[in-house]
This record gives C-alpha cells, structure tokens and sequence, in this order.
C-alpha cells in the first residue's frame, strides 16, 4: 500500500484518501488545463495578443477585444471546462455503479431521453417560447429515463447487467424518436436540433454558464463525498454488503448524482458522447488509490478534453465553426478502442 | 410451436401469402392509391404515358422490391448471429455491423467520393467486416462471448461509427434529407438499377445459408458438440459469419440503418418453427420481407404526405420486445 493523505471530518461522515501522485497529476492537468484556458481566450477568427487579454479580463472597458474576450470566448471555454467535468464524472459513477468499464451517459440512454426532450421542446416551438427553460426540459428527460431504467432493472441483484442491457434497448428506441421528431419539424428547426445533437457549445453565454454553475456546484462535491461508496460496491455485490454497504439505497443515490450531472451536461452542450466514456477510463490510467482521485481527475480531464476539442473545432476549418462533439469523438474513439483491446487482453 | 413438416409447410405457404398480400399493398397505397385494376392493367398492357403505370414502375416497384431484399437479409442475418454468438440479443443492428458499413459507406462517398454501386457495397462489407471484427475481438473474454460485454462493445463500437459518420456528414455540409437517409433508414428514393448489382450477393449469401442450415443446428448447441459430431466448425463459422457481412453490408447499403428487425424476426420466427435452421432461415427470410413492408406502408401513411424513415418505425415496435428479452433472462455479466 502506497503512502496516502488522509482528511476526515469529526464525525468520519466525509473522509477523503488521497495518494500524493494524485495530488501531482492534479495540478499538471490544472495547469494544462490552464493553459488551454489561455489558448481559448487568445486565438480564433480574431487573434488576440496575449497582454490584450489580460488587460480585457482586468479592466473590462468597452472595446471589441473586452467584447470577444469577455463576451464570447469566456463564456464559451467556462462552459467547456463545467461541461467536460460534469459529464466525466457522471460517466466515472456509472461505470462504478454497473462495474462494467463500456457504460457512459450515452451509451446506456441517458443522454438519449435528454435528446427526446430537447427536440421534442425545440419542434413544439419551445425556441419562441422561452429558451431558458431549455435546459430544465432536457434535465427532466434525463431523470425520466434513467427513472424508467430503474425500475425496468428490477431486483437488485441483477440489477447491473439488466441495467445496461434495458438502457442500450431505450437508447436505441430513444435515437429512433428523435429522429421521427426531426423528420415531423420544419427545415429551420431541424438544423438546428440536429446540431445540437451532434454537441456544440457555440454562442455559450454568461445565463447559461450561471444557470448550469448551480447543478454542478451541488453536485460535483456530492460525488467527491460519495466517492468512497464506489469503492465498495465495485467489490461486487457480496463482498459490498458484507462491508456494510446499503446497496440499493447507495446505488440510488449515486444514479441520481450521475443523472443530475450528465442531464446538466447535455442540457447545455447536446449530446457529446465519449466524454463520459473515456476521461474516467484515462483517469485511471493516471492515478490509483480510490475513487476520490479518480472524481479529481476525471472531471479535470474532461474539462481539458472538451476544451481542446471546443477549439480544434473553432480553429481547423475556421472561418467554419464545427460542433466540438465531433472532435471529441476523433479524439476519444482510437482510445476507446486501445482501451477495449487491453481489457481483453488482461482476462486472458 | 408446430413440429411436424406438414404444419411447418403450412405455417411457410402462409407466410409467402401475407408476403405477397404486403407486397401488393406496398404497390398500391402511398401517397396517390392505385387501384388492383390499374396494377393488373400495368403488369399486362405497360403504357409508359399512363402517370399511375409510371409510378408503379419506377418508385413503387423498386421500393417494395427493395423492401423484400433487405427485410428478408437483416432478419436472416439476424439468426445467424444470434446463432454464431448464442446470444439472444445479437443482431447486426445493435452488434453495430449495420454502423460499420453506414459509416464506411459515408465515408466513401464523402471523402473519396465513390459512386459506383459495386465499390461502394465492397465498402459497406469492409466496414461491416471491420465492425464484426472489432465486436468479436472486443466482446470476447476467457469464456467465450458473454452476452452482456459483446452488446455492449457492440453497442459502443455503433456509437463510434455513428458519430464519425454524423461528423462526417456535417462537415460535408449535407442536406438534412440525406442524413436522415444514412441515420434513419429508407427503401424509397433508390431505383431498381441500385438494386440490382447486390442481387448476387444476396443470392450468394442465401444460398451459403440454405447449405450451412445443417451444421448451424449443431453449432448452435456447442463448439465442442459440433466439433465432437464431425464439423468443421472455424470453416463453418467464417462462412456464416461472411454471409452476415454480406447480407448486413448490402442492405445497409441500398436502405441505411434500419435496426431490430434482425433482432425480433428471428425470435418471433422460433416461437413458431422451433430452432431448426432448416425451417428457421426460410421462415426469417419470409417474415422480415412482409415486416419491413408492412411497416414501409405504415411509414408512408401516418403523416402523409411526408415520410417516416421505416428505420425509426422498426425501432420504435422493436424496443418493447429487445427490452422484454432482456428482463425475462437474467442474464450474467
């Protein structure tokens, strides 16, 4: 057992085991993390030199450079970075939850019945209506399905593998829906839905970073304390039990953090898949020691995944701003499939 | 379940009479309704200035010709997966094989900007080969194929093919309709002349099916059975496994994704035949024809004038029944 650092309240209620090269791989991501803050905020269709910058952020007067920096692009890398972490680490506990390494928000339908909502609000005219209510819509899709999901896994011992397996059946019904939907509504609309699907953050503004800021000020901590309930329940069910794990009461909890977190996610940047799927799996590839890290690190790799993604899309085909979801899938797919293959090969 | 080889012949003979009654309501209904007089006056006396004569020959034809083909392909390439994995939830559409040959198609035409009909279906088999390689190799463990980490490499392997395509297809700057055309599965808008340079293929494939039936009813019991029994079974299993590539790679080819129908088929047919290939593959191949029809025809009436992609509709009356066979086995990981 490797040296740890650990920090426990009076009562042991929230006890966090850190291992020190976790606390090193953290701040290296931070620091990746923000210098790819900087790289957002100087390049694009309009460089900006890097004192301008900094001069923007501090004294905020009105000027086209205060405008783009302070506008647009900042808004813009704060909800890459808030998105990526929520969706990592909503990714991290399902995968926990189901103790199978191929589950993520997207993959088990989660995503999905948030898609259904969003382009079921856009096609009913919810674009007129209000569109702050957007992100509540697809919120609610997400708690729905995985509600269904739920209940359709039945008894809990089970329960993980009928979960994945009744969440790949929705999702695929779920993607059969939103597509009807599309074909039902006008041309505009259409587009417009079918981009958000693809996963995009353009024109982020400073409502959208503030109402999802909340979600994920709650929840993100919520996973850190719960953290240590995912190292017992991916012992298996017996041996979690025996420790004295309450497993259905704990798997609830955990699945709502895990909603909550992926149905924010893709409330406000569509339906980047892989995010969920990859950054907790690269994450373990970095540091060990339990799943408190793990949170850390998922969520910092998430951000810095998105972020790059979010600007390798506003920078390789510009003037053309393509959505991120696409980059993040030429990033995170050749890793997925290294990732399978190395799985495969350590059960031989 | 009916047994004996009279009531199995029976059960078939009403199988190709449903099929035919589909594909007359294939050619008949749609957006402008075609009297049976018209069709009978088209198939004897063509007249090519008649605008019903022509609609019947150039859209209705090829989509209900179309239908048949590649309804009857994903259903039998459906048994012979969930035979070959011995899994009840395999199918080219969620094993991701349909995915593969989407994106490889896309791909295709997008990027190298193919459009010959015969390079592109090689396409769709490399990619729906590639799709079946990687889902094996990943979905496979120490213990052989276990059915929910095979779903899932497959479920995961269709996403990534589905979003390289979609980015793909965004980045071309596509009209909406052909997207849709790729996601959500069509039969219409295609002529006969697409059709016809796959027709080998589908025979090729139909006809490794009619001779493997025997050795797929040993197979289907175990590896060491068949091989205990005289089989051959690596010989046996590359050539179901090509005739799978073929027929799930043409079809998606010629209509897209349309997914479950080799999922449910197989089963439905089961229940009715029992498990021998020799009953199961023709019984499929029957059954699949008459339900994409079916629901082609229901796609073009709900919301008419426009269209729903016949995918969405397969996938919104297969869900319920994938999500039964998942609760009623309790499977283990």
């Amino acid at each position: 057992m490797s040296r740890s650092i650990t920090l426990r309240s009076d009562t042991g209620q929230l006890s966090f085991r850190l291992v020190p090269r976790t606390l090193v791989v953290a701040l290296l991501l931070l620091a990746l993390l923000l210098c790819g803050l900087f790289a957002g905020l100087t390049l694009g269709s309009h460089p900006t030199s890097f004192p301008a910058v900094i001069n923007a952020l501090l004294q905020p007067e009105q000027s086209d450079i205060v405008l783009i920096v302070h506008e647009i692009r900042l808004p813009r890398l704060l909800m890459a970075i808030i998105v990526g972490a929520a969706l990592a680490v909503a990714g991290l506990i399902l995968q926990g939850l189901v103790r199978n390494p191929l589950a993520s928000p997207d993959v088990i339908g989660i995503t999905g019945g948030a898609s259904v909502a969003t382009v079921l609000f856009l096609t009913l005219g919810g674009a007129q209506l209000n569109e702050s209510w957007l992100p509540w819509v697809a919120l609610l899709g997400a708690l729905v399905v995985a509600l269904i999901i739920t209940l359709l896994s039945g008894s809990s011992s089970v329960m993980p593998t009928r979960l994945i397996l009744i969440g790949v059946g929705l999702a695929a019904a779920l993607g059969a829906l939103t597509t009807l939907l599309i074909v039902l509504s006008s041309d505009a609309t259409a587009m417009r839905a079918y981009v958000w699907l693809t996963g995009s953050l353009y024109a982020s503004q400073w409502k959208q970073v503030s109402s999802i800021l909340p979600w994920v000020a709650l929840f993100l901590p919520l996973a850190l304390f719960n953290a240590r309930k995912l190292d017992l329940l991916v012992l298996g069910d017996q041996l979690a039990t025996g420790l004295g794990s309450r497993l259905a009461a704990e798997r609830l909890g955990l699945l709502v953090i895990a909603v909550a977190l992926a149905g924010a996610g893709v409330a406000f940047a569509g339906g980047l898949s892989f995010i969920g799927l990859i950054a907790p799996h690269a994450a373990r590839r970095l540091v060990s020691g339990g799943h408190t890290g793990l949170v850390i690190v998922s969520a910092l790799l998430g951000s810095l995944m998105l972020v790059s993604a979010d600007l390798i899309g506003r920078l390789a085909f510009a003037p053309r701003d393509l959505p991120a979801g696409i980059f993040v899938a030429a990033i995170g797919a050749p890793f997925f499939v290294y990732l399978l293959y190395r799985q495969q090969r350590q059960e031989r | 379940m009916f047994t004996s080889n009279t009531q199995r012949t029976a059960l078939l003979l009403v199988g190709a009479a449903l099929l035919l009654m589909a594909a007359v309501c294939s050619l008949l209904l749609g957006y402008t309704h075609i009297s049976a007089a018209t069709l009978i006056s088209a198939i004897g006396h063509f007249d090519p200035s008649n605008t019903d004569h022509l609609i019947l020959s150039t859209e209705r034809l090829s989509r209900t010709l179309i239908a048949l083909c590649v309804g009857a392909s994903l259903a039998v390439s459906g048994a012979l997966m969930q035979t070959l994995t011995r899994n009840a939830l395999a199918s080219p559409g969620i094993l991701g094989i349909n995915a593969g040959a989407m994106f490889f198609l896309v791909a295709a035409s997008t990027l190298f900007s193919l459009s010959a009909p015969l390079l592109l279906v090689w396409s769709a088999f490399l990619g729906a080969g590639t799709a079946a390689a990687a889902v094996v190799l990943l979905g496979g463990g120490a213990k052989g194929l276990s059915p929910s980490r095979i779903v899932l490499a497959g479920v995961a392997i269709s996403a990534l093919f589905v979003s390289f395509a979609q980015g793909l297809l965004i980045v071309n700057q596509e009209r909406l309709e052909s997207i849709l055309f790729w996601l959500g599965g069509s039969v219409s808008g295609r002529g006969t002349e697409t059709l016809l340079p796959l027709l080998p293929f589908f025979l090729l494939a139909g006809l490794t099916c009619v001779l493997l039936a025997r050795q797929l009813n040993l197979l289907a019991l175990s590896d060491e059975l068949a091989t205990g029994l005289g089989q051959r079974i690596l010989m046996i299993k590359i050539l179901a496994a090509t005739a799978v590539i073929m027929l799930a790679g043409a079809s998606v080819s010629i209509a897209g994704l349309i997914g479950f129908l080799g999922l449910i088929v197989p089963h439905m047919v089961r229940a009715l035949l029992g498990p021998d290939h020799r009953w199961l593959l023709p019984g499929c191949a029957l059954l699949g024809a008459t339900l994409l029809m079916a629901a082609d025809v229901v796609s073009r009436l709900v919301i008419a004038p426009q269209e729903i992609p016949v995918g969405v509709m397969t996938a919104l009356l297969g869900t319920p029944f994938f999500l039964y066979l998942a609760r009623k086995r309790s499977y283990t990981a």
